[in-house]
């Protein structure tokens, strides 16, 4: 998209009455295909409900609703398959926790066996079924650069079963497996893994990171990875009320907060290497985006972890400077301001 | 056409008969040499359109099955030992979603000991996995099994699992008829789904089902399996009828009419029972055989029927439910619930140990004889597992049972 | 059970139907539900005239000048001269002036007003003929809105004014550089044309026969009398007043100041004298105010240009003495309450004459002797209808207890319109109640676009102290319309299609035309719908079983 003139609200904000057609969100059109229809059973103000028709209604369009979900097991297909309702709209398998990505990969294969290549194939789960128990079939699934693409809405941790701890469960959280108990109360640091980063280390076609606060930039994403072959991975922030312990209404403040304090570094790599970022806007420290969320209470208690919150900063310190969010220099890929 | 090939050869060249248009599979002894030979084949472009997938692991092999079947294409893979156990999430998946996925089981031992020889234990394990299990004889009816697995599992829309002894069919090299294309097209028509991922008609398949529906799931896919009794050899029938030759059905007896003693087994021991009875028969024994080549589902009519005049029945299995004995033995005696009859369990081959006709001479003269224990296990090393005893008895840290016992067969040894 | 599949062959339970979780009504969670409401925006709430300023943006913002220019026009027949003159209390209410500037809502309005002049857009009578005749008198900015409004509203007028010229105010009391006299004819005309009678350098004499000829009087005859000062002053001590000086101009006389002027007074009258003096030929113009510039009347813009076109201002200073060619003045300190006190020591400065701005009182000749009309400190006093104590007389503008303002005096005169009307009607004049105000708090401002304000372009300053050319240039299309844009539209809905988007449930439906509904179904009340919204029209209210 070429940079235009003053809009308003511009590009920030879902629809705009004064942008011409093709500049709309997927989302603003009043005959969008609701992949995820009302009636699921996610809880209020649910990031990943909101995330997974964000990005499969992209997809819809990208594809002309020529696509098939595979659905890792975990929240998203709890709320949305439980018998004897389905909210999705979109032909959709679920089979195992760990085996997404695999399936995805026998749906593809089936459907270029068939010639029916045009039909395109998104897997998708949580952060649990994709970092942890499902890496092995994701690191397969992207070594063979099957024809995928691959979703994972990462919400830190196993919300599902009541808040445990993943592999991509932040530093210093708390869950019901890292209490905020003891010296070191919430998640160690030094664990954890960056998955965008293990698929670009595949050097897959496409990689690129989003979240729901800018819902422009996910279906631009979501989009863009539909002009690829081969695996694709979308790497999705989706704020969970329930295991953030934040308000229902908070859920896409929160994950704008996780990007303009660097938290969360939004950007898009292809073949392994970035090739834009989105930028931060407004800079914040990262205990505006901590302080809101119940997961990092134990940090601000009557003697606030200056200490910890430091490292949390360091963190976001190290994302600006690794992918340039304040570089002018770096490239954004184009949208309307 | 008759070949004289490799039982995994032609097992692979059965397959590809049946046209299978997503093939995936990860190395493990003893299935590999027939995933070789169809990637060989896709790769060459014979069998077309098909896609072959090198998978990281047996569960995703499994998953990559669930998903190609799922999206209306023919499915096929094969395993063995530990892989169908790391697949043994995804197998109770793929059956529960009512997927036709047709796999070979290369019959092997599981560890520990790490072993790669052939018994059982590996399949019998999964025997509720809601899978059908067809068990070969010979690797003319492993060859044979694969063409009918395809249209019993896409019949029914269940997946079925052929069992085929490691090693000892699939690397025997023996002479098979090979059947034609044009056959195996008349016999098995192409896939149509019951259900398929189409963005045309999107449905969601694996929901998730709660108390209050559940029971009635499981119940209708034992229901299935039921009908499969009727279809299996109804299928062996048409089987029959266009190849000309006997493979398949759910049980096969041989002399058994008016035996007093008759033996059960399935797999390729049966050819070597057979020879045993055969020459128990010369000698006046009143001795038969009845094969079971469906396990699941199990066939207890026909079980019924071929036993039910017998005076005693000698289960012979090659695996072992650590703790009680046998499995098919269990199921045997189910079928025969409320005939009166001596029943033997007896536990052979495991871990690849051959069962030879000598032995199997002697353990049916012990129980035409009604001599046999209640559960046997053939040819164990009684001083072996004595001294072992012994040992565990005295020491605490007595090491690791299987060490211990090669050091004392290589104290015998030597 | 359910019923079966449509597909009928597919796996049950396993397998199921596309959507069919519609049959799960979530709006049974809920606790709140939100409701779409309106806000007053502050910038409506803060316009004198009652201009939907929001409104008429949101038309601009999609280049619909012509609509935007008739919004306008349904409350302020003056946009063009609006547009220069206004003290712009909308910008000053304006939620963006948090966020980085307020939103040039007096530049795109002066662009609007001058479209309508450049296309010769028009405004018609459509109401029925009253068969009511309304006298006003004084045509002034509230006036001449009044007459128009009553004209719009299908009632013959008769405006009188006792000077060659209507304009008031807008004429002879404001320059010509600020306000351009061809913009204000324009706008007049447009009255005239609707069917307004004028009749100028005409007097009202005897209000009461008026009363009686005419079915309702309207009197704005403004300010226009200088408040004098006791200043001691020597014989030849040259004193004018600034209105008659500013009005002098007008009508093409040279007033005699001089080459080094006084002026005494810090309101914008100060500040136009100063001005016109420089333009007039003087070398030296001083402004004296007895308190500091952050105390000054006079608007902020208007000292900063003053300043610019090299007026001097004398801060904490009176004049305590005037003769020819010199003044005394006294420095003056603030005590704590902020009042000026004098400190006894004094200064002499050149001065060929002192120009008095301090301030304007009306001429109410023609009412005193209305015994039923009250004059309280030299002003008239009316009821909330604008109506004096005698029926049928209504008053307005300068000449009533308000702030003097022309954006004031214009409101008054739709106010005074709409009440002269309900009065003619035997009714009265009923306005719905007013939204709660738009405040900032209640925007999610993080959607807006970054934008910094548009500067209009001044004229040179070499032009502006020696001529009488407009100083503040306007928009253009591209710059108005960016102005426009950058309005928040504040408490009011601006179809930006969040609500609709950041609903994890889809229940919001979107109905085409800025409009949505709730879809109390699927509505589990999380609340993004509201926190979401840029405008802030979105309330979450607790449900109610």
């Amino acid at each position: 998209m070429e940079r235009v003139r003053f809009y308003q609200i511009g590009s920030y904000a879902a629809g705009n009455r004064l942008l011409d057609g093709e500049l709309q969100t997927v989302q603003s059109d009043t005959h969008r295909t609701n992949s995820l229809n009302s009636g699921h059973r996610a809880c209020q103000g649910c990031g990943e409900a909101l995330g997974a028709r964000y990005a499969l209604d992209a997809v819809m369009r990208a594809t002309g609703n020529q696509m098939v979900a595979v659905n890792a097991t975990g929240c998203l297909e709890v709320f949305s398959t439980p018998y004897p309702e389905t909210a999705w709209q979109v032909p959709w398998l679920h089979s195992l926790f760990g085996n997404a990505p695999a399936v995805a990969t026998g749906v593809a294969a089936a459907l270029k066996a068939k010639g029916r290549t045009d039909v395109r194939v998104v897997g998708q789960g949580g952060d649990g079924g994709t970092v942890d128990i499902g890496l092995a079939c994701l690191s397969g699934m992207f070594e063979r650069n099957d024809d995928v693409l691959y979703i994972c809405y990462d919400n830190g941790g196993y919300m599902n079963t009541g808040v445990q701890r993943s592999g991509a469960t932040p530093h210093g959280a708390a869950t019901t497996t890292t209490p905020a108990v003891g010296p070191q109360p919430g998640n160690d640091f030094g664990k954890g893994k960056n998955l965008p980063a293990i698929a670009m280390a595949h050097r897959i076609p496409y990689v690129a990171t989003a979240t729901v606060a800018d819902l422009r930039d996910l279906e631009y994403k979501a989009t863009r990875a539909m002009k690829f072959h081969g695996a694709r991975y979308l790497h999705v922030l989706v704020p969970c009320p329930l295991g953030w312990r934040t308000a229902s209404n908070e859920t896409v403040k929160i994950a704008r907060l996780a990007t303009e304090t660097g938290i969360f570094p939004v950007f898009e790599a292809e073949d392994g290497e970035v090739v834009a970022v989105s930028k931060i806007r407004r800079r914040l420290p990262v205990a505006d985006y901590l302080q809101p969320q119940g997961r990092f209470a134990h940090l601000f208690g009557a003697t606030p972890r200056e200490d910890v919150i430091a490292k949390i900063q360091a963190e976001a310190d190290r994302n600006v400077r690794v992918f340039g969010l304040t570089d002018p220099e770096v490239p954004v890929h184009g949208v309307v301001s | 056409m008759l070949k004289q090939i490799e039982g995994s050869r032609g097992v692979a060249e059965a397959v590809a008969l049946s046209r299978p248009e997503v093939i995936c599979a990860y190395p493990i002894s003893p299935q590999t040499h027939i995933v070789e030979a169809l990637s060989t084949l896709v790769k060459s472009g014979e069998l077309a359109p098909c896609e072959f997938v090198n998978v990281e692991s047996e569960f995703a092999a499994m998953s990559v099955a669930i998903g190609a079947s799922a999206a209306g294409a023919r499915a096929y893979t094969a395993t063995a030992s530990q892989g169908l156990l790391y697949m043994a999430e995804p197998l109770y998946n793929a059956s529960g979603l009512g997927l036709p996925i047709v796999m070979t089981v290369a019959n092997r031992a599981i560890g520990a000991p790490i072993n790669i020889w052939n018994d059982h234990s590996d399949s019998m394990s999964q025997r509720d996995s809601g899978w059908i299990q067809l068990y070969a004889e010979t690797n003319q009816e492993a060859l044979d099994l694969h063409i009918q697995a395809f249209r019993i599992a896409e019949e029914l829309s269940l997946p079925v699992m052929v069992c085929m002894d490691g090693f000892v069919l699939t690397h025997a090299v023996e002479r098979v008829d090979v059947p034609e294309q044009g056959q195996v097209d008349a016999f098995l028509p192409p896939y149509e789904p019951r259900q398929v991922l189409d963005p045309e008609d999107p449905i969601s398949i694996g929901a998730m089902v709660g108390p209050d529906a559940f029971t009635e799931v499981r119940y209708l896919a034992h229901d299935k399996q039921m009908q499969a009794l009727d279809l299996i050899p109804a299928v062996a029938a048409d089987f029959r009828a266009a190849f000309g030759r006997d493979s398949g059905g759910l049980v096969r007896p041989y002399r058994c009419e008016d035996a007093e003693t008759v033996v059960v087994a399935l797999g390729s021991v049966l050819g070597t029972i057979k020879d045993t009875v055969d020459e128990l028969r010369d000698e006046g024994m009143s001795i038969g055989v009845l094969g079971l080549t469906s396990f699941r589902p199990f066939p207890l009519d026909a079980v019924r029927t071929a036993l039910g005049g017998a005076q005693r029945v000698v289960v012979l299995e090659r695996a072992l439910a650590v703790g009680i004995g046998g499995i098919v033995a269990a199921n045997v005696r189910m079928a025969l619930s409320g005939i009166s009859l001596h029943g033997y369990t007896v536990i052979a081959g495991l871990g690849g140990r051959a069962i030879t006709k000598a032995s199997l001479r002697r353990l049916f003269h012990e129980a035409a004889a009604d001599k046999l224990e209640p559960l046997t296990f053939l040819d164990l090393d009684r001083d072996l597992v004595e001294r072992e005893l012994q040992r565990t008895r005295t020491t605490r840290r007595s090491g690791p049972a299987a060490e211990n016992l090669l050091r004392d067969l290589g104290t015998r040894v030597g | 059970m359910p019923e079966a599949s449509k597909h009928g062959t597919l796996p049950f339970a396993i397998t199921l139907d596309p959507g069919s979780s519609l049959a799960n009504k979530t709006g049974s969670w809920r606790t709140e539900v939100p409701a779409y409401v309106d806000r007053l925006p502050p910038c409506n709430d803060a316009c004198p005239a009652g201009e939907n300023i929001q409104q008429w943006l949101h038309h601009a913002e999609e280049s619909g000048y012509e609509a935007a220019w008739r919004q306008i026009m349904a409350d302020n027949p003056f946009p063009a001269v609006m547009g220069r003159i206004c003290y712009r209390p909308c910008e000053t209410a304006c939620n963006r002036a948090i966020l980085d500037e307020p939103v040039g809502i007096n530049s795109v309005e002066r662009f609007l007003g001058d479209e309508a002049i450049k296309q010769g857009w028009a405004v018609s009578v459509d109401a029925p003929a009253s068969g009511k005749h309304v006298l006003v008198v004084g045509a002034g900015p509230s006036g001449l809105s009044a007459a128009y409004h009553l004209r719009l509203l299908g009632h013959e007028v008769t405006v009188r004014d006792s000077c060659p010229e209507a304009g008031g105010m807008m004429r002879y009391g404001i320059p010509a550089y600020r306000l351009p006299r061809d913009v204000v004819d324009a706008e007049i005309q447009r009255i005239a044309d609707l069917g307004v009678r004028f009749e100028l350098n005409t007097t009202v004499a005897d209000l009461r026969a008026e009363l009686d000829a005419f079915d309702a009087v309207f009197l704005a005859v403004g300010a226009h009398v200088g408040r004098r000062a006791d200043i001691p002053a020597g014989d030849s001590a040259r004193i004018l007043d600034a209105v008659s000086v500013l009005a002098q101009v007008e009508q093409g006389d040279q007033p005699l100041l001089g080459r080094r002027v006084a002026v005494y007074g810090g309101g914008n009258t100060a500040m136009d004298v100063a001005r016109t003096a420089r333009r007039l030929g003087a070398t030296d113009a001083v402004v004296v105010y007895r308190r500091t510039r952050d105390r000054m009347p006079a608007h902020d813009i208007e000292v900063t240009e003053a300043l610019e076109e090299g007026v001097r201002m004398r801060w904490l200073s009176t004049i305590t003495y005037a003769d020819a060619g010199r003044i005394t003045i006294e420095k003056m300190k603030l005590d704590e309450t902020g009042f000026p006190v004098p400190t006894g020591e004094f200064e002499d400065l050149e001065a060929d004459s002192v120009v008095l701005a301090l301030g304007q009182l009306s001429d109410l000749a023609l009412v005193e002797g209305l015994d039923d009309v009250t004059i309280t400190d030299h002003v008239v006093q009316v009821g909330a209808h604008l109506m004096t104590g005698h029926p049928g007389l209504f008053a307005g503008g300068d000449m009533v207890p308000s702030e003097r303002t022309a954006t004031v005096a214009i409101g008054h005169g739709k106010k005074a319109a709409r009440n002269i009307d309900a009065w003619l009607r035997g009714t009265t004049d009923q306005r719905p109640p007013r939204h709660d105000l738009a405040t900032y708090e209640r925007l999610n401002t993080w959607y807006y676009s970054d934008a910094p304000a548009t500067v209009r372009p001044r004229l040179d300053l070499a032009r502006r102290v020696s001529t009488f050319d407009e100083v503040v240039g306007g928009l253009d299309a591209s710059t108005a319309l960016f102005e426009a844009r950058r309005c928040m539209s504040c408490g009011n809905c601006l179809e930006c299609d969040n609500c609709f988007s950041v609903c994890p449930d889809n229940a919001i439906i979107k109905l085409g035309g800025g409009k949505y509904e709730i879809d109390l179904d699927f509505c589990k009340g999380c609340g993004l719908c509201a926190a979401e919204c840029p405008s802030g029209v979105i309330e979450m209210c607790p449900e109610r079983l």
